[in-house]
């Protein structure tokens, strides 16, 4: 059997469709998208019509799209861009306890310069209460960003609402919408969002290219100074190929939401899942149990810590990930699982698969049928082994 | 998966003398749950000598590595040798480890070490 890849939310295989849209953009159609001739104009052509089929993709207009070295540049654009373009109106920024660290730490980085963060906690699912939002608000609040779906345990926040709230009394609302675009149907007029960030690797496009989608109308100050690029809101000479090679991602991505096919991951998620659950004792769900991305599948083990199962899934040829310490390379668990409320040890157990369009039933099947093997045995090896009693 | 030697990986494969001493001269505890890490070092101590040597441990790669390895060193050691065994030196026997983990997982002389005291104090109230 051949490895299988269940880390889909860390980054997923390029298509080779979009390979194929890419690869002219290389060494045949070269030119600078700035270039008054055919060469640059083929290239310009291209860009536009990439930038079409995302905006298509979150039922934007294609000159809200701007494009961006991925969804991390994205996210500090977006929160950077509109705290600085507002900073006479106010400087509070409200966001949650469980956001990517491309914008936990953009906003850290803006209470180095004065501004004032709320980070709102989440309930045990990850779920934020817009009542809260709303609570946290005040006369110099400038910006509201949270995160769509959590890329760590997969829960779908209250978008709609929330911005609602935004919207209301006038303020910026961003959503970092990584983990979502082109996984579950989506509109940014329902959403009722101000900006949103995207990466094309994370739906089967290459890396090093992303989006932020910018309501028309809304002022941001730029990240990257230069020259006069995607409408003066980026600098820097277009990644063509890459650009290129999101559009395509997106125009495929819109045909499988279109033929409904995150319901098929959906199925084959909730088997595994349910395999689990059922086979293996002491493990808890993270997550909300519905409103979740369709292919996040997020656990925690008793009694035994994540980069071990991880080495010993890798060994069994499947890759996976962890929120403990040693895989987020820091010392302490993932933020988000503490966010909802584990304590540290049982934090450093959690296990993330999360599945794409191209795992199969026979790969479900293979993980439901060794995981359980590899948990008893790591677990033999733990002082805790029957309750985390022996614990000083 | 590339970043441990393949002498840690095969400890966390086969790891050695895993289990506790039910009537062990000396348990270690070290770790914390906070950074993801508990070892848990049983010896059985006649003569002076370290005759057996067990572990349990929560925790990565390197931990239950570094926990296997020290098991293997101090059989048959005087408790004096094996207490100079540092940290470093275990990690060495393994062929190194990712300088991220020489802090965090990298407890398992210390382990020995607590093991050691535990043995001398409980000699000390015996006599």
């Amino acid at each position: 059997m051949k490895r299988i890849y269940m880390d889909n939310a860390a980054t997923t295989p390029t298509d080779v469709e979009v390979v194929k849209a890419m690869e002219p953009y290389f060494s045949l159609k070269y030119g600078n998208p700035n270039s008054i001739h055919s060469f640059g104009q083929e290239a310009r052509e291209a860009v536009e019509e990439a930038r079409e089929k995302i905006a298509h993709l979150i039922g934007a207009n294609s000159s809200e799209i701007v494009f961006t070295a991925g969804g991390t540049e994205a996210d500090n654009h977006a929160i950077k861009g509109i705290a600085w373009a507002n900073q006479k109106k106010g400087n509070h920024i409200i966001t949650s306890k469980i956001e990517h660290h491309a914008v936990l730490h953009s906003c850290q980085f803006l209470e180095k310069h004065g501004f004032k963060i709320t980070y709102l906690p989440v309930d045990k699912y990850g779920l934020i209460d817009p009542k809260d939002v709303e609570k946290a608000i005040t006369d110099k609040t400038i910006l509201v960003t949270i995160m769509h779906a959590n890329n760590e345990i997969g829960t779908i926040e209250p978008i709609k609402e929330i911005s609602k709230i935004a919207k209301k009394v006038g303020i910026y609302f961003h959503t970092d919408s990584v983990q979502t675009v082109g996984h579950i149907p989506m509109d940014v007029n329902d959403l009722g969002v101000d900006m949103l960030s995207m990466s094309g690797h994370k739906l089967y496009g290459p890396n090093g290219v992303g989006a932020l989608y910018l309501r028309k109308g809304k002022k941001i100050v730029t990240l990257i100074d230069g020259g006069a690029q995607e409408k003066n809101r980026r600098a820097g000479t277009e990644n063509v190929a890459g650009i290129v090679g999101m559009g395509k991602a997106a125009e495929l991505a819109k045909k499988r939401l279109n033929q409904g096919k995150e319901k098929e991951i959906v199925r084959l998620r909730n088997k595994l899942i349910q395999g689990i659950m059922n086979k293996i004792e002491n493990v808890r769900l993270n997550g909300h149990p519905t409103k979740r991305l369709p292919g996040n599948a997020n656990f925690c083990f008793e009694f035994i810590e994540g980069e071990s199962m991880l080495l010993s899934l890798d060994m069994e040829d499947v890759a996976a990930s962890s929120g403990s310490a040693c895989t987020s390379g820091s010392l302490t668990a993932s933020h988000v699982l503490l966010a909802i409320g584990l304590p540290p040890e049982i934090a450093h157990g959690s296990l993330r698969l999360t599945l794409g369009k191209d795992n199969t039933e026979e790969e479900v099947d293979y993980i439901i049928g060794n995981l359980p093997g590899i948990i008893e045995k790591l677990r033999a090896l733990s002082p805790f082994k029957e309750n985390w009693e022996g614990l000083n | 998966m590339g970043m441990y030697s393949d002498k840690v990986m095969e400890h966390f494969k086969n790891p050695h003398n895993v289990g506790e001493i039910k009537d062990a001269d000396g348990i270690g505890e070290v770790g914390n749950p906070v950074c993801g890490d508990i070892m848990k070092i049983y010896i059985k101590v006649k003569d002076n000598k370290i005759i057996d040597c067990k572990f349990k441990t929560f925790g990565c790669g390197a931990a239950i590595a570094t926990s296997s390895m020290i098991t293997e060193m101090v059989k048959g050691k005087d408790i004096d040798e094996a207490l100079k065994i540092s940290n470093k030196a275990v990690a060495e026997a393994l062929g190194g480890l990712p300088p991220i983990k020489m802090h965090c997982s990298n407890l398992a002389a210390d382990g020995l070490s607590k093991a050691i005291e535990d043995y001398k104090k409980e000699s000390k109230v015996k006599k």
